[in-house]
């Protein structure tokens, strides 16, 4: 057109490159896939007998230059590539979480892995590529996006969880996750769909700003309600949450650990997207009902068990409940509460599969209650740590569960949830009878089974100080990080909502939706 | 009812006739044909919007590429009819009124939102110069990440597909 078609093509390439400041504001996720595929070139070099410890030092290297890249990511705040990432403190703190559980996984996978007699050349690739797409479920706020992201970590999970390739519970695991979870993600493609049929966008911050114009119509509603049976389905939240137990059961431990929570994690950062920053219409009872559901069944459900990885399966169920629980709550109290205990969350549940899969042993023979029988005398250190988990999980002052739960239900009971409050107080009372069952057997009975005891590698050591650690300052030392929490859910909340920004600080008047059903009832 | 309708519930027809048929047969070699029929019908449907590039791509790489290799394996495994349990009785119990109770819901909205703020699909989709900008451009963030989406399973598949023993076997010669 112009007559000079090199210099317009220069012109219209320089345009369409994105600029470099886009590249910084995706440094975890490019750092972590090039250290992914540096072990999957190097894996099939080395020699077949050779053990896979150096990989797996690889991807320990890289989850610590990926923190690193999170800590440079975080100067500079921003969008990027044409409004589809965002950069902010709620991203920020999503990936430095699921990069931290990654690389705790990693030290906990060098002695399982050899134990266990599994190549696990690939393992390590794979857990590097699925924290890709975790750490951009968190900061994606296109539609799109998420959900290709959403596949990368469902996909890793899938594989990861019939590693253990000896055992025919393994293959049944990875399958049973992989039919159901590609049915879940249908659902959640679908809701896609329809929101772009409802506001003609996908893109969070425009579909925000159409639903709020216009009372949102009616097909809103419906493609809301279809994202979450999605990732209801991923968070492993009532009525979605029949997979768990069996998936959890065969799959190895310290994938369990992964799986329990980095992925959780990365879909709880969805929802909370969808749910506040999208200002989606009409969550709350999907919500309250799941919420509700998925505390009773996981506590119920935990109480019969007798196989610790099942028990421990059914107590994440009753957990994604208390986490839901924020999610009626108003938005940033919500937000931060929710934030405060995916963080609290992730430092007990991996600690406590950490040593699940030491206790493990070959095959995974000693994963019943029996075998844990006696182990506060024949293993004193480890078995105090595993309490300290446990304590934390039920939520005892001193350790991080306690204010995870304490600021859930005070969000909760300050956007007036009395009844879902109640819920969640009675359901923890519950929880505390099975998670004390297996402090009691460590501790006041004599084992009746010969327990191979293994000394503690250095990498396990290294892996259970982090996650004490974590439990330990969340619970003693909360406020720096509830503080962060606040900041960046007050500042998620406000960039999506500039119309709320002046009734924002108090908290109450931004979201009618809950408080305006509670009042009525 | 203009030729557009007619044809829109004709392809409607055949692509749904097509699924349903896709979960009654027992045999997966006639679940796969019938799949081959809803990839040729949901093609029609593209068309009708205007994304005459897409429905060449479905036609191609769904209905020819993907199809060939989905009739290839069932061959290749030889797989058999597939056999009815107690179990998948009661999911046929519970799983065909709870999908006619979901399916009726999301028609009945999607009915009653005709007209109102419907997107403009027309405009947006077409040509292959304005998927390739979007594509490239726009979209090139999700496009790129794609590309770990289609490694990872790779990787996958050739994890779990190698036999845990092969190494030993070549170890032994």
């Amino acid at each position: 057109m112009t007559g000079f078609p090199t210099l317009s093509f220069a012109a219209a390439l320089l345009e369409a490159l994105p600029p470099s400041m886009d590249y910084l504001r995706i440094l975890p996720e490019i750092v972590l896939s090039i250290f992914g595929m540096v072990i999957m070139v190097l894996d099939p070099l080395m020699d077949e007998r050779q053990s896979r410890k150096t990989l797996g030092a690889i991807a320990l290297a890289g989850a610590v230059a990926g923190m690193w890249a999170t800590w440079r990511m975080a100067r500079s705040p921003g969008v990027a590539f044409w409004n589809m990432v965002r950069v902010d403190g709620f991203s920020v703190f999503f990936h430095f979480l699921i990069i931290a559980i990654a690389a705790v996984v990693i030290l906990i996978s060098f002695e399982y892995m050899a134990v266990q007699q599994i190549r696990a050349g690939e393992y390590y690739g794979l857990i590097l590529f699925g924290v890709v797409g975790m750490a951009l479920m968190s900061s994606a706020i296109e539609l799109v996006l998420i959900f290709i992201a959403l596949e990368i970590s469902s996909i890793s999970s899938y594989v990861l969880a019939g590693f253990r390739r000896q055992e025919a519970a393994s293959s049944e695991s990875s399958l049973k996750y992989f039919l159901l979870g590609s049915f879940a993600t249908a659902f959640f493609l679908y809701g896609i769909a329809l929101i772009f049929g409802a506001t003609g966008s996908t893109n969070v911050d425009d579909v925000s700003r159409a639903l709020r114009s216009a009372s949102p119509p009616l097909l809103a509603y419906v493609s809301v309600a279809l994202m979450f049976v999605g990732l209801g389905f991923k968070v492993a939240a009532a009525p979605f949450h029949i997979w768990t137990p069996d998936v959890y059961e065969g799959a190895p431990a310290p994938i369990v650990g992964l799986m329990s929570t980095a992925p959780k994690a990365a879909a709880f950062a969805v929802l909370l997207r969808i749910v506040f920053a999208m200002n989606a219409p009409g969550p709350f009872w999907l919500i309250w009902v799941s919420a509700a559901l998925s505390m009773t069944l996981g506590n119920i459900g935990a109480l019969v068990q007798n196989n610790v990885k099942r028990l421990l399966a059914y107590s994440s169920i009753a957990h994604a409940g208390y986490l839901l629980v924020a999610f009626a709550a108003t938005p940033e109290l919500g937000t931060s509460a929710v934030m405060f205990y995916t963080a609290a969350y992730a430092a007990m549940n991996v600690g406590a599969f950490a040593i699940v899969s030491h206790f493990a042993n070959a095959g995974e023979r000693y994963v019943t209650l029996e075998d844990y029988e006696g182990l506060g005398r024949s293993c004193p250190l480890m078995a105090a740590t595993l309490a300290i988990f446990l304590l934390s999980l039920i939520g005892i002052p001193m350790t991080g569960g306690f204010f995870a739960k304490f600021y859930v239900f005070s969000a909760a009971m300050k956007s007036h949830l009395i009844g879902l409050t109640i819920i969640g107080v009675i359901n923890s009372a519950v929880g505390a009878y099975y998670y004390l069952r297996i402090i009691v057997v460590m501790y006041m009975r004599e084992s009746r089974k010969e327990v191979p005891i293994m000394p503690v590698p250095i990498g396990l050591a290294w892996a259970l100080a982090i996650s004490t650690a974590a439990t330990i300052y969340l619970g003693v030392l909360p406020n720096s990080v509830l503080r962060y929490a606040q900041h960046s859910a007050q500042e998620m909340v406000q960039q999506s909502a500039p119309m709320v920004q002046q009734s924002a600080p108090s908290g109450t008047a931004t979201f009618g939706g809950p408080c305006a059903c509670m009042r009525k009832l | 009812m203009s030729l557009h309708l007619i044809l829109f519930l004709t392809f409607g027809a055949v692509c749904v006739a097509g699924a349903v048929n896709l979960l009654a047969q027992r045999h997966p070699i006639n679940s796969a044909l019938s799949l081959i029929a809803v990839m040729g019908a949901l093609a029609g449907e593209y068309l009708l919007l205007g994304a005459e590039f897409v429905a060449a791509i479905q036609l191609i790489v769904y209905a020819g590429a993907i199809m060939v290799l989905f009739v290839f394996t069932i061959m290749l495994l030889n797989a058999g009819e597939e056999e009815r349990t107690k179990g998948s009785r009661v999911a046929i119990l519970l799983g065909v009124p709870g999908m006619l109770i979901g399916g009726t819901l999301v028609a009945w909205v999607l009915l009653r939102h005709s007209g109102t703020g419907s997107a403009p699909v027309g405009a947006l989709l077409g040509d292959p110069k304005t998927i390739g900008q979007l594509l490239f451009h726009e979209f090139l963030l999700p496009f790129e990440v794609t590309s770990i989406l289609i490694l990872i399973a790779i990787m996958g598949a050739v994890v779990l597909a190698t036999k845990p023993e092969a190494t030993e076997n070549r170890k032994a010669r």
